[in-house]
């Protein structure tokens, strides 16, 4: 194909042009004896580990290796790689906050409809499924890994201090009508601690929560950003600039080493916990075990982030490949990553199944936490996810974080927003 | 290639080189004696031809290839590329972002490099004095230009970390107060020229000592004598005597604090601010700003061809402005 060619010329020599290279991967080359090797690219630890091994033991000849980068470079990375033909893996995860881009270019990855997706439907929620479905609804991307249902985490040692309740029923009872409630809590949380402990972590992870909740985010389905027109958004940046100017959040910006170093100095009370962040604040927080506990989030279900694995079409082995994530996203499967990680399943079929629902973790308190994300998956409803929904949102998270830092008014961030979501699109 | 013409002429291997040719006149040089001269006129250029080659594949043609693309709408999503002549460029110039960019820029460049040479300087001069462990010392300075990049970046940004940093930490326990060095412009770009200094002041100091082994001793001496100090031997023989590798290494200096990407990225930590140099572009460089336009943003390959081409104009301009200034340094006293 001339197209590709040029294109794959056009890249090399930008890429030599432009900037020195970055470090490269090497890809990963079938072994002469005529074994596999499906690749799999990942943003974090999925805790896939041990499912490689069992697949590779019942499927002899198929050999599974796993590349991790970090959530912003890999999608990145990943875009860069579909566009110029090669260097993707077999099988690349997506983010939700990135899905809607990747389906906009359907030609780009194998269509999993036409290795017998089709028939697997129910397995999903039904908006999980959707969202890796091109606009014309004819190509599917990617299978559904987890989703993220909200809850609230917070630490029952330092709402102890702050006199304020422990158990998870009155503290979900503080604040489930509102997000306004919450702030309020906040600002009595603060008025009872000393000046280095925090209500949050981050600003921008609050904003995205009470985004993720509404029925319509920042983009209509017809891909209109509704950034300024949507009331919506407008609350969701007012309710966070009085938390900020209360003084509520740690001002840290997730993934960041102060981030996860403050999780082992236990220097805020709550973070907004979707399953999958259960994973990471007991893998930075070793020492606090029993600490934190689990209550419900303000203003009602939302699902925020969540993945899919998709087939690239530069992948050579379509047939292994599908197969094997076809077996990935079997619920049986997603129950062992949850038990492992804590990433809560797509598949609504284990949803009554006690091996999830009566799940808990000494690590919460035993907080029931089968149970807690049991009833918010299934409450959330599905909102559309715009062409550049992660970008938009990052967008706005710089902003709040510009009225954190103190470099600018609330007034001037939100309209440094306004202009920088505008030279997105 | 030069080197076969000749053979266009006279074809190689032709049977009637003996005797005939011998006798033909004025131009009746042999096909050996013009292949000699040839071969003496030719061959050196074919011995330095894979150096060109190679840069005419990997520097010219991507070069050029930039310039192309730089005056189209040439996105790396989509399939149709339209000429848009010199528009990314006027929309570069208009944009607030890009003269930020700019700024700091040149705001690293100035404190990351100054310092830095003048210290490889000081560093230099003494290492020519008698020390114990000369040798160690000598390559000890090469040491922090091993370490990659961005295990240097890495280590420092956890060094100016706001929350549990070292620095902070002494700052602190001093009654300085602790600084948000990501945060500010002046604090961010202070920590990023801190990093680039580390690694390269030993590499010029060791530059500096090589040329100062040329310097010939009895200078120093007959000035030891003239009771010249330490200070005076320094700047009235070492400096003009190593004007041209300071020329040199002010050059190098420039064009690469003029493209410094790896520091600011990696100093920003994690998230959307990696792209955008912090929250308010604070310490947002001209490379990092070319990839959030050509690798992050829609893969607008066209107007980060764009940006990369007035690049190189400003590094022509900032690097010949700073052989000028260099150039006024006294050559010998």
């Amino acid at each position: 194909m001339p197209a590709t060619w040029t294109r794959r010329l056009v890249a090399a020599g930008l890429a030599a042009g432009l900037l020195a290279a970055a470090a490269g991967c090497g890809s990963g080359d079938d072994a002469a004896d005529g074994d596999i090797t499906l690749t799999v690219g990942l943003f974090g630890d999925f805790g896939f580990g041990p499912l490689y091994e069992e697949y590779e033991r019942d499927n002899p000849g198929i050999q599974i290796e796993e590349r991790i980068a970090e959530f912003a470079d890999h999608h990145t990375n990943l875009t860069q790689r579909l566009a110029t033909g090669s260097g993707a893996a077999d099988i690349e995860a997506v983010e939700v906050g990135f899905i809607s881009q990747f389906t906009a270019v359907p030609n780009r990855f194998h269509n999993l409809l036409d290795h017998g997706a089709g028939d697997l439907e129910g397995r999903w929620l039904d908006w999980k499924w959707q969202q890796a479905l091109s606009q014309d609804g004819a190509e599917l991307i990617g299978l559904g890994t987890d989703v993220g249902g909200m809850a609230m985490c917070y630490r029952t040692d330092l709402f102890e201090e702050a006199g304020l309740p422990t158990d998870r029923d009155e503290v979900s009872a503080l604040w489930i009508d509102s997000w306004g409630d919450y702030v309020e809590t906040g600002k009595d949380y603060l008025a009872a601690t000393d000046d280095d402990s925090y209500f949050f972590e981050s600003a921008g992870n609050m904003f995205r929560a009470m985004i993720e909740q509404a029925p319509v985010g920042v983009y209509d389905t017809d891909n209109t950003l509704l950034v300024e027109d949507n009331p919506v958004v407008s609350d969701a940046w007012e309710t966070t600039v009085e938390a900020i100017e209360a003084g509520m959040s740690n001002r840290l910006t997730a993934w960041t080493p102060e981030w996860t170093a403050a999780f082992g100095q236990g220097t805020f009370a709550t973070i907004i916990c979707p399953a999958w962040m259960t994973a990471y604040i007991e893998g930075n927080a070793p020492d606090a075990a029993g600490l934190w506990d689990v209550a419900a989030v303000p203003g009602g279900a939302g699902n925020m982030g969540g993945a899919h694995l998709t087939l690239p079409a530069q992948g050579d082995h379509p047939e292994e490949a599908y197969a094997f994530i076809e077996w990935l996203t079997e619920p049986e499967q997603q129950l062992r990553v949850f038990q492992e990680t804590g990433n809560f399943p797509s598949t609504p079929e284990l949803y009554d199944d006690p091996a999830l629902t009566e799940f808990s973790k000494e690590y919460f308190n035993d907080a029931p936490i089968g149970e807690i994300f049991t009833d918010a998956a299934q409450q959330v409803q599905p909102q559309y996810q715009g062409p550049l929904q992660g970008d938009v949102l990052a967008t706005i998270g710089q902003g709040l974080g510009r009225i954190e830092d103190g470099s600018q008014s609330p007034a001037e961030a939100w309209a440094q927003v306004l202009s920088d979501v505008e030279s997105l699109a | 290639m030069t080197t076969t013409r000749p053979a266009a002429t006279v074809p190689p291997g032709a049977p009637s080189t003996g005797t005939p040719g011998r006798h033909r006149g004025p131009q009746g040089t042999s096909w050996q004696q013009r292949r000699y001269r040839w071969d003496v006129k030719g061959t050196p250029y074919l011995y330095i031809a894979p150096f060109f080659i190679l840069f005419a594949v990997f520097g010219l043609f991507p070069l050029g290839y930039t310039a192309w693309v730089s005056l189209h709408d040439w996105s790396l999503l989509s399939d149709e590329q339209t000429f848009v002549g010199l528009a990314n460029y006027r929309e570069l110039l208009t944009d607030a972002y890009f003269w930020n960019a700019l700024r700091n820029t040149i705001s690293i460049l100035i404190l990351g490099t100054v310092p830095q040479l003048f210290f490889a300087l000081i560093i230099a001069h003494l290492l020519t004095m008698r020390l114990r462990g000369q040798t160690f010392f000598r390559l000890g300075m090469l040491l922090p230009n091993v370490a990659s990049v961005v295990a240097v970046a890495v280590i420092f940004s956890q060094l100016f970390g706001r929350d549990f940093g070292l620095i902070n930490w002494v700052l602190e326990s001093i009654g300085v107060g602790r600084i948000d060095w990501q945060a500010g412009t002046a604090s961010s770009h202070i920590a990023i020229a801190v990093m680039i200094a580390w690694k390269w002041t030993g590499y010029n100091a060791l530059i500096y000592l090589a040329a100062m082994q040329a310097v010939p001793r009895d200078l120093y001496e007959s000035a030891t004598l003239d009771g010249a100090s330490w200070w005076r031997q320094l700047t009235s023989i070492t400096i003009p005597m190593i004007r041209p590798t300071i020329i040199f290494t002010v050059i190098i200096s420039t064009i690469y604090g003029l493209q410094i990407f790896a520091e600011p990225q990696l100093f920003a930590g994690g998230g959307q601010d990696t792209i955008t140099g912090g929250s308010s572009r604070q310490f947002q460089t001209l490379t990092l700003y070319l990839y959030e336009h050509g690798f992050n943003r829609g893969f607008q390959f066209g107007y980060a061809s764009a940006t990369a081409w007035v690049m190189f104009g400003i590094i022509v301009v900032v690097a010949a402005a700073n052989y000028l200034l260099v150039r006024r340094i006294r050559s010998s006293a």
